[in-house]
């Protein structure tokens, strides 16, 4: 008895594009984590290990001792301090201000909508240093040059128009239905939108401060324009970067990554859900 | 409560009965326009008066000075040169990375994570990563001296190509993750049936993708395309941490003039220039993408 041939070939041929397609994905996701890697492995070893050439590319001698004396050198505990002030008034700002404006997108339709929306993208893409020059010369004339307000101001500026766009999509995604149906049982607008709306928006919203607060922490131009003494982490580090060591800037670079990557792990989820909304 | 009509939204009548009625909406987008007027729109203005006026009135002193810094032109180029490779490079691997992740490999939600880890960085971050890499004495020579090739001087100022591919490499490596969202949330709005059916009718992997995922995702890229350009032109701490003044960039120098040389009007004028490009490019881009979009439909 034999068996009718099978041509596997096409089966073969897949399986071994699988493969490949398996070699590409992880050979990207070396070349993304390898700096990282390299950064975290220069920032953890010591001044002196820095010094010897060629460098361990494994980590044999882990210490602390670059990262204690970057942190506990002048003026970088009080940045740390700044930016996270910063970051925090920025969220808020952004969203007393733009989250209003996301609402009355997602459900109202007014006059000037179009040109509304219109006027947030071409915001989006206004650049920040076109900002920064003009804005520091007016905040010396009203006193707040040199201070976080300043920066806040400047850095809810810009996350401002995203803001405003980004709420517009999470609200769209609760069903009007039940806002109505909030309505019907006697709620007022507000009412309803507190208990009702609010809820069911908070992760999405979440999301999107999250990404105001890496905009306004990633943000280095501005902030070191608009300044002198108190400098978020990024204008600080950037400011003292042609006199500080080696070793320093690799501190510094450190101390910018990790709190990127944990921004990312929390809004994983969301990150497409943002862009793509953004889109339209 | 009053009793309305079934078909239409309460809020978005604009009921004539009551004219003196201020629509619920000018009150929630109000603030927002309000602040964005006063932080931005009068701003520009500033701006503009800034890089072509001085107590005298109406001048081209300032541009003059940019024009005649001996780093302007340099910072142009660089620049330029920067834009010209990096976008159709990182559009491509963005484009390739996008394809990869739809092709449901293992793994592919921890992918997909650690491909955009870069977006939350900033490009000083960036700078600084890769120049632990990139110094005489870094990591990758350290590499090579390990497979007994002679150290390269990557980041030595008399050394242009050296310096642009070190900042290439910087900004691709951090950038690129923004043009993968957008581009992956923009392919999944197309269905997969589209492709499925050109795969039915025998169209190759080239051809799907130039005819069927390709159009469908331009308004991705377009949104893509304008975002990633404009950013470009302001790339400037990756050079700045890489190189410090050897690889000068138009913001780098903008920075400089205000910091440095204490010149907020020729930085200025420099930020004009950014503003003139972004702006020139945004509508190359909108006219160059709707042209062909139409060509295609007819």
């Amino acid at each position: 008895m034999s068996t009718p041939t099978v041509d596997t070939a096409p089966l073969r041929r897949q399986r071994r594009n699988r493969i490949y397609l398996q070699i590409a994905c992880v050979t990207i996701s070396i070349f993304m984590l390898v700096p990282i890697y390299l950064i975290s492995l220069a920032a953890l070893s010591t001044r002196e290990s820095l010094n010897e050439f060629p460098l361990s590319l494994l980590p044999t001698n882990i210490s602390f001792d670059t990262l204690d004396a970057f942190l506990s050198s002048t003026g970088i505990f009080g940045a740390l301090g700044n930016s996270v002030i910063v970051g925090i008034g920025t969220v808020l700002l952004s969203a007393v201000l733009g989250i209003p404006g996301g609402y009355a997108l997602a459900r109202f339709a007014f006059p000037g909508k179009e040109p509304y929306q219109l006027f947030l993208l071409f915001t989006r893409a206004l650049p920040i240093v076109v900002l920064s020059v003009p804005l520091a010369k007016l905040f010396l004339t009203t006193n707040i040059y040199d201070t976080t307000y300043g920066v806040i101001l400047l850095h809810t500026s810009l996350a401002l128009p995203t803001t405003i766009l980004i709420s517009a999509s999470v609200f769209l995604s609760v069903p009007v239905d039940v806002e109505e149906a909030a309505r019907i049982f006697g709620c007022g607008p507000l009412g309803a939108f507190a208990r009702v709306v609010m809820p069911m928006a908070l992760p999405g919203l979440a999301a999107a401060s999250i990404f105001t607060f890496v905009m306004s922490w990633n943000e280095v131009l501005g902030a070191s324009i608009l300044t002198l003494d108190h400098r978020t982490l990024p204008a600080q580090v950037l400011t003292s970067l042609s006199d500080s060591p080696l070793a320093y800037r690799f501190a510094g670079g450190f101390a910018l990554v990790i709190p990127s990557i944990i921004f990312i792990a929390f809004m994983r989820r969301y990150l497409t859900n943002m862009w793509g909304s953004t889109i339209r | 409560m009053t009793v309305q009509s079934p078909p239409t939204r309460p809020a978005a009548v604009r009921s004539p009965h009551r004219p003196r009625r201020v629509p619920p909406a000018v009150w929630l987008i109000g603030p927002s326009i309000l602040f964005m007027a006063l932080l931005m729109g009068w701003p520009m203005v500033q701006g503009v008066l800034q890089a072509v006026q001085n107590e005298h009135g109406f001048t081209l002193d300032f541009i003059r000075q940019m024009v005649e810094d001996p780093y302007f032109w340099p910072a142009v180029r660089n620049t330029a040169l920067l834009i010209v490779v990096m976008i159709p490079l990182q559009f491509g691997i963005a484009i390739g990375m996008a394809l990869l992740l739809r092709s449901n490999p293992r793994l592919n939600k921890l992918h997909f994570f650690v491909w955009a880890i870069p977006l939350a960085l900033s490009d000083l971050a960036a700078g600084l990563v890769w120049l632990s890499i990139f110094n005489d004495r870094g990591y990758l020579n350290s590499f090579l001296k390990g497979l007994g090739i002679d150290g390269v001087p990557w980041l030595a100022y008399d050394n242009q190509a050296t310096l642009f591919f070190c900042v290439l490499i910087a900004e691709v490596w951090r950038s690129t993750s923004l043009v993968l969202v957008i581009v992956v949330a923009g392919l999944q709005g197309i269905p997969k049936d589209y492709d499925e059916a050109a795969q039915v009718f025998g169209a190759t992997f080239w051809q799907r993708l130039r005819h069927v995922t390709l159009p469908l995702l331009k308004p991705s890229l377009q949104v893509a395309l304008i975002l990633r350009t404009i950013l470009a032109f302001q790339t400037f701490a990756v050079a700045q941490a890489l190189t410090g003044q050897n690889f000068p960039l138009v913001v780098g120098e903008t920075y400089r003039w205000y910091t440095a040389l204490q010149n907020p009007n020729v930085a200025a004028a420099l930020a004009l220039v950014i503003l003139v490009a972004s702006m020139l490019t945004s509508i190359f881009y909108l006219r160059a993408l709707r042209e062909k979009g139409q060509g295609g439909t007819r």
